[in-house]
């Protein structure tokens, strides 16, 4: 019987991951990720979990290690965030390249410089190109069910790649909340043991990782994409299987009175929990405002995310990176969804939005603010990014 | 000839285009790659076979009469053979097609 405790949520996720019988842990702690990496070498070093934890020197060595252990055969899992994303960056390329379906937990959190512990998605935005898929948490159980889902995806023999289990570092990762962590025999049912369909074995050689020639390489980087985007229905039928047995339904995308909306703001991770507040409020006061959120960034959404805000003539996107340079170029998320509208030939008015980087804290204030500005501005007057909270 | 360059469509690579036959390299055709081709005078060649141990592929063979004839499907073009002849028999010449 699966029981709701109060428990923070990166020893939830550590007790979560143990319960999916993971083979392999390698990983380096670094703030705010750590609390998730201790209670997985306590569970091992206590003989609550029977798993190898590997205590590597950096995190390029705890990629490099997790690539090893999956490349033979074992279910791996590792934690990470920032600057450490950032070290262990080049190899997982090579992770999803050679697809294998590592789990990794990403405590989201900025980059430096200035060096900076706390939260926003930098380390998000860095891994958006390295062919992982990348699950979004907005709470702690979310973050607890899609480091349960990551295993079942990532492992799926129509799937097989590394999964990223992105939240948000210290507003989910320190939090205390009251958690359903699944029952192992529950979770033994949805998550079948690992069987890989190409491993290292001294039976069977193969080489995994050779080199790929110009007249090879364009073949690899078309079957690499091709799984990724094949993945995105598998993944929401995964979602499917899950809310049946665990009775928590998720979606690619997922919305929050957003049916009617004039307004929608789009978001991804925790602090849509505050923006939910901000849209109670305003429709209380009769304006018509809703929230889309994703819940996957990659593979990217396109088709349900368009089905989503489709209704709305005005769109609040929040990004919580800055993607440097360029001419006219707002965040990351806010340049997906406008190339989404381009192909849809819909255009509403767009507002793209800068906020809580670092650890910046966003008010229900702040988003009323933002729905406010994009819903007054006439078209063609909005800037095509804007931080906000910045002091001029 | 898919077989000997190893093209392939990018739906018949393997998972992560893994290498499942082991050894399969000596099916690369890397003779693709020359632009120069050593062509061995064999009035000046001794038979010393310095050409075969010094090639760093596997383009030279010992015939019958105790010659190294070239096979090309492997050659490169490096030219450390035409280097190392230690009485120049071999010459480097360029691949005109």
């Amino acid at each position: 019987m699966s029981k709701q405790i109060g428990i923070e949520v990166s020893l939830a996720v550590a007790e979560a991951v143990g319960l999916c019988d993971v083979d392999v842990v390698a990983a380096y702690p670094i703030t705010p990720q750590t609390h998730i990496v201790e209670h997985l070498s306590e569970l091992v070093a206590d003989g609550h979990l029977d798993a190898e934890f590997v205590p590597v020197e950096s995190e390029h060595s705890a990629m490099s290690a997790c690539i090893g252990s999956s490349a033979a055969g074992a279910r791996t899992f590792t934690s990470t965030c920032s600057q450490g994303y950032a070290l262990m960056s080049e190899l997982c390329y090579i992770a999803s390249a050679l697809r294998l379906p590592i789990v990794m937990a990403v405590a989201n959190r900025a980059l430096s410089a200035p060096i900076n512990i706390w939260n926003d998605h930098a380390d998000l935005m860095y891994a958006r190109d390295t062919g992982w898929i990348q699950l979004i948490s907005e709470s702690g159980q979310e973050a607890v069910d899609m480091s349960i889902l990551g295993f079942r995806i990532g492992e799926d023999k129509r799937v097989l790649l590394p999964v990223q289990v992105n939240l948000d570092g210290f507003t989910l990762s320190h939090f205390i909340e009251p958690l359903t962590i699944p029952d192992a025999a529950d979770i033994k049912k949805f998550l079948p043991p690992y069987k890989p369909a190409l491993r290292l074995d001294p039976d069977n050689p193969a080489t995994l990782g050779p080199v790929g020639m110009p007249d090879i390489y364009t073949e690899a980087r078309k079957a690499q994409d091709e799984a990724l985007k094949a993945s995105k229905p598998i993944i929401a039928e995964i979602f499917k299987e899950f809310g049946k047995q665990f009775g928590r339904h998720y979606n690619l995308v997922e919305s929050y009175k957003a049916e009617d909306a004039e307004t929608i703001i789009v978001i991804m991770g925790s602090i849509a929990q505050t923006a939910m507040t901000a849209v109670d409020h305003l429709r209380s006061q009769g304006k018509k405002v809703g929230i889309v959120r994703l819940r996957v960034f990659r593979p990217f959404p396109g088709a349900e995310l368009f089905n989503a805000i489709k209704g709305a003539k005005n769109l609040v996107i929040l990004d919580r990176v800055k993607s440097f340079g360029g001419g006219e170029i707002s965040g990351p998320v806010a340049l997906e969804i406008k190339s989404v509208l381009y192909d849809k030939q819909h255009h509403p008015k767009v507002g793209n939005f800068l906020v809580g980087l670092g650890g910046r804290d966003v008010t229900v204030q702040n988003f009323e603010e933002m729905v406010e500005r994009v819903a007054s501005a006439k078209i063609g007057d909005l800037p095509a990014y804007e931080f906000i909270n910045v002091r001029e | 000839m898919a077989k000997e360059t190893g093209i392939k469509s990018w739906k018949e690579l393997n998972l992560g285009i893994a290498i499942t036959t082991p050894g399969n390299a000596a099916e690369l055709k890397t003779g693709d790659w020359r632009s120069m081709r050593p062509v061995t005078d064999r009035e000046k060649c001794t038979k010393c076979g310095q050409c075969y141990i010094y090639c760093p592929d596997m383009v030279y063979s010992k015939d019958a009469e105790g010659y190294f004839p070239q096979d090309y499907y492997w050659c490169k073009g490096c030219g450390i053979c035409a280097k190392e002849c230690p009485v120049d028999a071999i010459t480097m010449i360029q691949e005109v097609d």
